[in-house]
């Protein structure tokens, strides 16, 4: 006689683990059907990947660069400075707000139908990346026109892609969950985007932190994960004349760490009410 | 007990109703975070202080409540019960999309459930993409949708529009391919919640014969609600009778169909909550059998006759009705205080007579509670012993009568000029 499937209050479901890998597909539906729909919508669909980051990085160059006089150290285009720059923040800020209001956009599936929760956020973060998939060629683009070719500094780009995912997938799980618990949470998180954008290093750089407030600042300053992805991303992007420190690294991989394993705590400990309450 | 597939042990699912003096449905974060700054200690009162400007209560109610019951591999078990009793429930913890509060299940099959027709759709996509989502959706992997592919399309019979958003489709053809796509699962356990409701008579004819098919042919143990209590005769074996979050009664197909027939012409004291000095012991409308349900006109009047039993006699007393909408909402209180009647209850058998004289509500559904008191103390009070549902007459215009965000009250008036 197989071990029957046990529902009990407060059961930990050792088997979560499991029903993941068995449902793997349906990670792959859900992100398709997102991204279907999305394009087949309108055209700007396709267009705004494009549009948003491209609008977004020449007013800032324009008027960060040449109104108030912010400058891109070495020889690296100031557009180029920020651009490299706006593709992780982008992916970042779209897939955290995506991702807070995953579960609330397939509420009819969580009443519904059983399936690893896990699975909604993990999706929209998916959806955000072709987004920045696009937006990593417009970057080509605008790299060709500057004539500006990165070198080997290039190789670690994939492992601060892994690292922009994982933060945004950390920040997205206690999004989401917060949001099916508090209805109004979701006026919380354009605001905390905005507040983002300033905070991180998108049209300064994070070096001018360190020279101006000093070193402890930067310190508490490096905290904030994404400083540690967009130096590394400008690093690698920019053929290394960006300045990159080892606490960078450590203070974005810790935190990162440290948002998905509470991330994850909260999730599954509130992933047993969400269809109760949504 | 080596054949059971699905053994429910005392399972009960609470579900906690606040009452909420502002009227939000959903917990705010500000809300949540005033309350904290304004008694950040309240944790160690035990909640009762002076000056509370909005008590907000909150109350257990028991959706399920020590169910327990059996089913062994290929039955086919129909759960009957009226609204609220806690049938979709039940359904929804042993498909796992809730958890229960206490006892437990065990499950010793792969389960699929159908509780929506067409969960998971999305009006965009084409025919072709929903099926492959939906079923995904439903637990099947990419091959097993693709091997069922074509008996999915010729059962939903929508070859011609496998490529054009659902979108367009006709109700017909949509609620044909949903279920389509849950007809060809292949589980250990079927559980089926109300979807025979959508769809035409044809549309229902298919479904039950794939149903039957699927259970005889397959051996597929199959979990049954609906309240076409014809087809569940046809399609069950087994039969398990809920009411109020209670099993009532669990046995062969017709005679649980028989009892729950019996069930709604009755009065149902054991949801009262009596003081036992007197109770209500039955209640019904005026001309009707039926004690757990009534239709009436919008302006009607309503008559309610009232059974009380008493063990002893007792001069003022005051008997109440509270109407309520689907949400809980108190839409009118027809309390005896309110009109001054003086009554009286003799020791033994009364019956009183509530007679309202133009039932004023907007069409909807509305839920009557019978309460009891003297001299402020209550005697008995039974929940929601009739389900009332008010009509607009023939006389209104169909596009016309109220909604329900048009508020409940619907009294008689007019619009002339002056």
């Amino acid at each position: 006689m197989t071990q029957p499937l046990l529902l009990e209050a407060g059961r930990a479901q050792r088997q979560y683990w499991r029903d993941l890998w068995q449902y793997r597909e349906l990670f792959y539906f859900l992100a398709w059907r997102d991204i279907l729909v999305r394009y087949k919508q309108t055209v700007i669909g396709v267009a705004w990947a494009v549009i948003r980051p491209l609008l977004t990085t020449i007013i800032f160059t324009i008027f960060a660069g040449k109104v108030a006089g912010l400058k891109s150290p070495g020889l690296v285009p100031h557009a180029l400075f920020i651009m490299a720059a706006m593709l992780p923040w982008q992916f970042f800020a779209t897939s955290m707000t995506e991702a807070s209001n995953s579960l609330i956009t397939n509420a009819n599936l969580i009443s519904k139908v059983y399936f690893p929760r896990l699975i909604v956020p993990a999706g929209s973060v998916i959806t955000s990346f072709v987004d920045f998939l696009i937006t990593v060629a417009l970057t080509g683009l605008m790299m060709a026109w500057y004539r500006f070719i990165p070198d080997w500094h290039l190789i670690v780009l994939p492992l601060f892609m892994v690292l922009a995912f994982a933060a945004s997938f950390g920040v997205g799980l206690w999004l989401c969950a917060l949001n099916v618990e508090y209805r109004d949470f979701r006026y919380v998180v354009p605001f905390l985007v905005q507040f983002g954008m300033y905070v991180s290093p998108v049209i300064f750089g994070s070096s001018d932190i360190r020279h101006k407030l000093g070193e402890t600042a930067f310190r508490f300053y490096a905290l904030n994960p994404m400083v540690g992805i967009i130096d590394g991303f400008r690093w690698s992007l920019l053929r290394g004349q960006t300045e990159l420190s080892l606490w960078d690294l450590v203070a974005s991989l810790v935190v990162v760490l440290a948002l998905i394993s509470s991330g994850l705590w909260y999730f599954r400990r509130m992933e047993r009410t969400f269809a109760d309450v949504i | 007990m080596s054949d059971a597939i699905i053994i429910v042990e005392n399972l009960g699912k609470k579900f906690r109703i606040r009452h909420q003096a502002n009227g939000h449905r959903y917990t705010a974060l500000r809300d949540v975070l005033a309350q904290k700054i304004k008694a950040p200690f309240g944790f160690l009162t035990n909640g009762k202080k002076n000056g509370e400007s909005h008590p907000s209560t909150s109350e257990d109610f028991w959706a399920l409540k020590d169910v327990s019951f059996e089913i062994k591999r290929g039955e086919v078990v129909g759960i009957i019960g009226r609204n609220g009793a806690g049938k979709s429930t039940l359904l929804k913890i042993l498909s796992r999309i809730t958890e229960p509060t206490a006892g437990r299940a065990k499950l010793y099959g792969r389960v699929a459930s159908l509780l929506e027709v067409g969960t998971g759709f999305h009006p965009e996509l084409t025919g072709r993409e929903n099926i492959f989502l939906n079923g995904a959706i439903l637990g099947m992997t990419n091959l097993e949708i693709r091997k069922k592919f074509d008996e999915i399309v010729a059962f939903a019979e929508v070859e011609k529009f496998l490529d054009t958003p659902v979108k367009r489709y006709s109700s017909g053809m949509y609620v044909r391919l949903a279920f389509a796509v849950a007809a060809h699962l292949e589980p250990e356990i079927l559980i089926v919640d109300e979807v025979l409701a959508v769809g035409d008579a044809e549309f229902q004819r298919k479904c039950l014969g794939k149903m039957k098919d699927v259970s005889k042919q397959m051996g597929r143990t199959v979990l049954f609600v609906s309240h076409n209590l014809a087809a569940m005769g046809a399609l069950c074996q087994k039969g398990i009778v809920l009411e109020s979050g209670k099993v009532v009664h669990s046995a062969d197909i017709d005679q649980c169909l028989s009892f729950y027939q019996s069930r709604r012409q009755t009065f149902r004291p054991q949801m009262g909550r009596s003081s036992g000095i007197a109770k209500y012991v039955d209640a019904y409308v005026v001309g009707s059998q039926n004690r757990s349900a009534a239709t009436i006109n919008s302006g009607e009047k309503l008559e309610i006759v009232f059974e009380i039993e008493s063990k002893h006699p007792m001069d003022h007393v005051l008997p109440g009705v509270n109407v309520a909408n689907t949400l809980g909402q108190r839409i009118a209180t027809f309390w005896g205080g309110f009109t001054a009647s003086r009554l009286r209850l003799n020791e033994g058998s009364n019956r009183f007579v509530l007679c309202i004289k133009g039932l004023d509500l907007s069409p909807g559904e509305y839920s009557l509670t019978a309460t009891l008191g003297l001299d402020g103390e209550t005697l008995d009070i039974v929940d929601d012993f009739l389900e009332v549902n008010v009509t607009a007459p023939a006389s209104w215009s169909p596009a016309r009568y109220p909604l329900p965000d048009h508020g409940p009250l619907f009294p008689e008036f007019q619009w002339t000029q002056i």
